[in-house]
């Protein structure tokens, strides 16, 4: 015994959800159950009805993925996609809840390629729909989607022209905006198209301006934008030529070889200005150091960072490189270090603000692990290549004591090799005479694995910042 | 000159720039006024038979420059013919095309004239029309000028969805080399104040509310550069682009195959453009970024710095690495999985979800839209187990049959 349900239209959603709950009511079997679009094959079945639903019977329950995905499916032109649907349908309700997660089930995996096909049709409008302007203004359009979706798509029209007015007419129906509401019409013909008009023309020519024949791939093109659409798009008439005479342009590139110079250049000397115009020592340093070449891995960095404080600071701080952080911000000690730093500091009652903050070497150098830029250990070629600036800050900066912080700023500072631990406690001198002491950099502490040494050890570096700030500002100095 | 011939003249002068995007950025319509939307996916209105998409009305507003890279056919001593927009006829072809639905809206580039703040200005000048005057919410894409003042970036990031400046090459040395104009090292200056802008208006957005945050470039950063015009292998450029990517918070960087140009400079006289290569570093820079593959595994999978042009970078691995294979499609993680020649991010989660209810075969595997011939050899299915994995013969059957020389 068949039933046969009567739909309005081809892709209404909520006349087919519906008639599917009651025939689910009424406990007709998938195979026992025939969909029909009213108008279409002349209503050969007209007559018969489905029984009505029993009052007592509960409505199926489903996830709410598949009436997202019954939604868009049944716009497919397939005339099959409401007996799948309702098959999907009566299987899940009988109890097989993850079906919709079984991406190999024949009927799954045929549903969700109608949404795709569907998905892909839509898109393809948002894309290739083209605009006529005629009087009144209004904008005018031909379009042949494959599947049942021009009311779905609407939307985007109305939200894109929400303020012009506008029609898209297909083989199926029409749709017309009139900067207030939207109203759907019959179907037309493809030859009521309003003829091209000369900004046609300008698109025209763009698509071939834009077209790069020296790499032709009609494939990939071919794909996207499939020839059954070629007829509907102004630009596409101008694809057999193009294609044609690639290869003879291209030929006559390659023949033509290099040309030789314009004599009258569009060149001009001494076109950028200098980016550094103040006549702060600092600045024209961080000028020179930008102006000069510089290793390959440095100019991967983001800038040059230079040392941050007053000049005439009675006590200099020069740590080893910026890291990630500071190569960001153009600051030194920033980072984890640098907070480790500060932290250190204001234990130690030393204001961070008197103090002039730099480094031995100006920019980052890292390696790339994973996600990560990771600090790498600046080698002595790197060290001298930064010395001459890190010289000329130490005269700028003209401190009492320069505290060196770790194993690079100490030779940078002396242009020896020499251990911290050893020169810890030692008066030094950098290499033009000005008092220095040693101690770890901070990162050193951050890197020691257990917890009784980090503690001393950290105590110690503090102990280094206050003896240091306290011999800077007192007379205490050999 | 006519609209239409300069027309011509800035789109031709601008297709060597191989961006297209459209899409991730915030969302608007012109429901309440204006013209244009933009919903998050980018659309593509039309392909050029070369095969890129043409998304956005791409032009630059003067092909002249005082800058002389030689890889460029706008450098200061080609012979091109020279055009000059006025900001009013970029505003008008924009508003035009895109009521035609041509277009998602604008990539706007330019030559250097005078100097860099009065070239950014002259850009800036287009967009603030576009955006004040006209209410136009389509996308817009503008190429930075590194060396403009910041105030006029801060003012670019406002009107653009994306914003980007092309390191153009992957060494210091070859720019060096090739763009005496240009600095590498300023590049990556300007790169990181856009990143620090970009992710300070996504913070505030997101903790002062979108009403009242400053908006900059929702659409991020990207970048581009040209392959095959120095002499750098693919390890060199891979790495600058994972520097780049992590550095800078890059949303793309674009690969443009160096192409012939008509009135070629004689340091990179005309040769055909290396596109497989193109391909191989497209496929390889997904593979670092979706896969969880490490630079030095995919640069291993060739020879000598350079990926394997026969091959995909992931079967190339994978056959230098037999010995973690096969793989139990049935038991592997995701990770595991993702490295299986064949298999994708989406038909690995098709897999997973699926086989939480049930044992897969490899005609399941085919409906979910795994590429058999490339993933059986390397996967172990209820019905099926790999045989030909230690045969020399793999790698040969799996290679593509050579396509046709083209063109030369």
């Amino acid at each position: 015994m068949g039933y046969f349900v009567t739909l309005p239209a081809p892709a209404d959603a909520e006349a087919w959800r519906n008639a599917a709950r009651d025939a689910w009511r009424a406990g007709i079997a998938p195979d026992d159950l025939v969909f029909q679009v009213a108008g279409d094959t002349g209503d050969l079945i007209a007559t018969a009805s489905n029984p009505a639903p029993r009052n007592d019977a509960p409505s199926p329950l489903v996830p709410r993925d598949f009436l997202a995905l019954a939604e868009v499916a049944i716009r497919h032109r397939d005339p099959e996609r409401f007996a799948l649907l309702y098959q999907t349908l009566c299987r899940i309700a009988a109890g097989e809840r993850g079906l919709l997660d079984d991406a190999a089930d024949p009927a799954i995996s045929r549903l969700r390629d109608m949404a795709k096909a569907v998905r892909r049709d839509a898109h393809k409008m948002h894309a290739f729909v083209r605009f006529r302007e005629i009087e009144g203004p209004r904008h005018v359009a031909w379009f042949e989607p494959d599947h049942f979706i021009e009311e779905a798509e609407a939307g985007f029209f109305i939200r894109r022209f929400a303020q012009l007015r506008w029609s898209i007419t297909t083989p199926r129906v029409s749709l017309h905006w009139d900067g207030e509401s939207l109203s759907i019409g019959p179907a037309g013909r493809r030859d009521e198209l309003p003829p091209a008009d000369a900004g046609e023309a300008l698109w025209r020519a763009y698509f071939r301006a834009i077209f790069n024949p020296a790499r032709l791939k009609p494939a990939a093109m071919r794909s996207e934008m499939p020839q059954k659409y070629w007829k509907n798009l102004p630009e596409a008439q101008d694809i057999p030529r193009l294609m044609a005479e690639a290869p003879g342009r291209v030929r006559a590139m390659v023949a033509a070889g290099a040309a030789s110079p314009n004599p009258n250049t569009q060149r001009r000397r001494q076109i950028m200005p200098a980016s550094v115009t103040s006549t702060d020592g600092l600045a024209e340093l961080r000028a020179r150091l930008l102006a000069e070449p510089m290793p390959e891995w440095a100019s991967r960095s983001t800038q040059p960072v230079m040392g941050d404080g007053p000049l005439g600071a009675a006590l200099m701080l020069v740590g080893e490189q910026p890291g990630d952080e500071e190569d960001l911000a153009g600051r030194a000690f920033v980072g984890p270090a640098g907070r480790l730093l500060n932290a250190a500091l204001e234990e130690a009652e030393v204001p961070r603000d008197a103090l002039f903050v730099t480094n031995a070497v100006k920019h980052f150098k890292f390696t790339m692990q994973g996600k990560r830029r990771l600090h790498q250990t600046p080698d002595a070629g790197d060290i001298t290549h930064y010395r001459p600036f890190l010289r000329e800050e130490v005269r700028l900066v003209a401190p009492r004591l320069v505290l060196s912080l770790g194993a690079s700023a100490l030779r940078a500072l002396t242009g020896r090799a020499m251990p911290v631990t050893k020169s810890r406690d030692l008066q030094l001198q950098t290499e033009d005479g000005v008092p220095l002491r040693a101690t770890v950099h901070p990162s050193y502490l951050l890197r020691l694995p257990d917890e009784v040494t980090r503690r001393t050890e950290r105590q110690r570096f503090v102990a280094d910042l206050a003896r240091a700030y306290a011999e800077a500002r007192g007379a205490n100095l050999s | 000159m006519e609209l239409l011939r300069k027309l011509e003249i800035l789109a031709d002068a601008a297709k060597y720039d191989a961006s297209c995007a459209s899409s991730g950025t915030d969302k608007r319509d012109s429901r309440k006024g204006g013209l244009g939307s933009t919903e998050g996916m980018g659309i593509c209105h039309a392909y050029a038979p070369d095969g890129r998409c043409i998304s956005l009305l791409k032009i630059l507003l003067t092909n002249a420059c005082v800058f002389d890279c030689a890889y460029c056919i706008n450098r200061a001593t080609s012979n091109t013919p020279r055009a000059r927009f006025t900001v009013e006829e970029v505003v008008g072809l924009t508003l035009d095309f895109y009521r035609r639905n041509c277009i998602e809206g604008l990539f706007l580039s330019s030559g250097i004239i005078r100097d860099p703040d009065y070239t950014m200005e002259q850009l800036l000048r287009v967009v603030r029309s576009l955006r004040l005057d006209h209410g136009f919410h389509g996308y817009i894409h503008l190429k930075t000028i590194p060396d403009a003042d910041p105030g006029l970036i801060t003012e670019a990031g406002l009107y653009a969805d994306r914003l980007s400046i092309n390191i153009e090459l992957p060494q210091a040395a070859s720019l060096a080399a090739l763009a005496p104009e240009k600095n590498f090292a300023d590049i990556h200056t300007a790169m990181g104040s856009l990143r620090g802008q970009i992710a300070d208006a996504k913070e505030a957005r997101r903790t002062e509310g979108r009403a009242k945050a400053p908006r900059f470039a929702p659409a991020g950063q990207s970048t581009q550069m040209i392959i095959g015009a120095d002499a750098s292998d693919d390890a060199t450029v891979l790495g600058a682009s994972v520097g780049l990517y992590q550095g800078y918070g890059m949303r793309r960087v674009y690969y443009s195959a160096y192409s012939p140009i008509p009135d070629a400079s004689a340091v990179l006289p005309p040769r055909a453009p290396p596109l497989v290569r193109e391909h191989r570093l497209y496929q390889a820079d997904w593979l670092l970024r979706f896969y969880g593959f490490g630079l030095q595994e995919i640069v291993a999978g060739g020879e000598a710095g350079m990926l394997d042009l026969a091959i995909d970078p992931k079967l190339a691995w994978a056959l230098k690495h037999r010995e973690t294979f096969p793989v139990d499609v049935n038991s592997a993680p995701r990770e595991v999985l993702l490295r299986v020649p064949g298999l994708g991010t989406k038909t690995v989660g098709r897999i997973l979800a699926t086989r939480r209810h049930r044992g897969l075969r490899a005609d399941d595997l085919a409906r979910m839209g795994v590429r058999l011939t490339q993933a059986l050899p390397f996967l172990v299915a209820v019905d099926h187990l790999p045989r030909q994995l230690d045969g020399l013969h793999l790698r040969a059957r799996l290679t593509p049959a050579p396509v046709q020389a083209s063109l030369f």
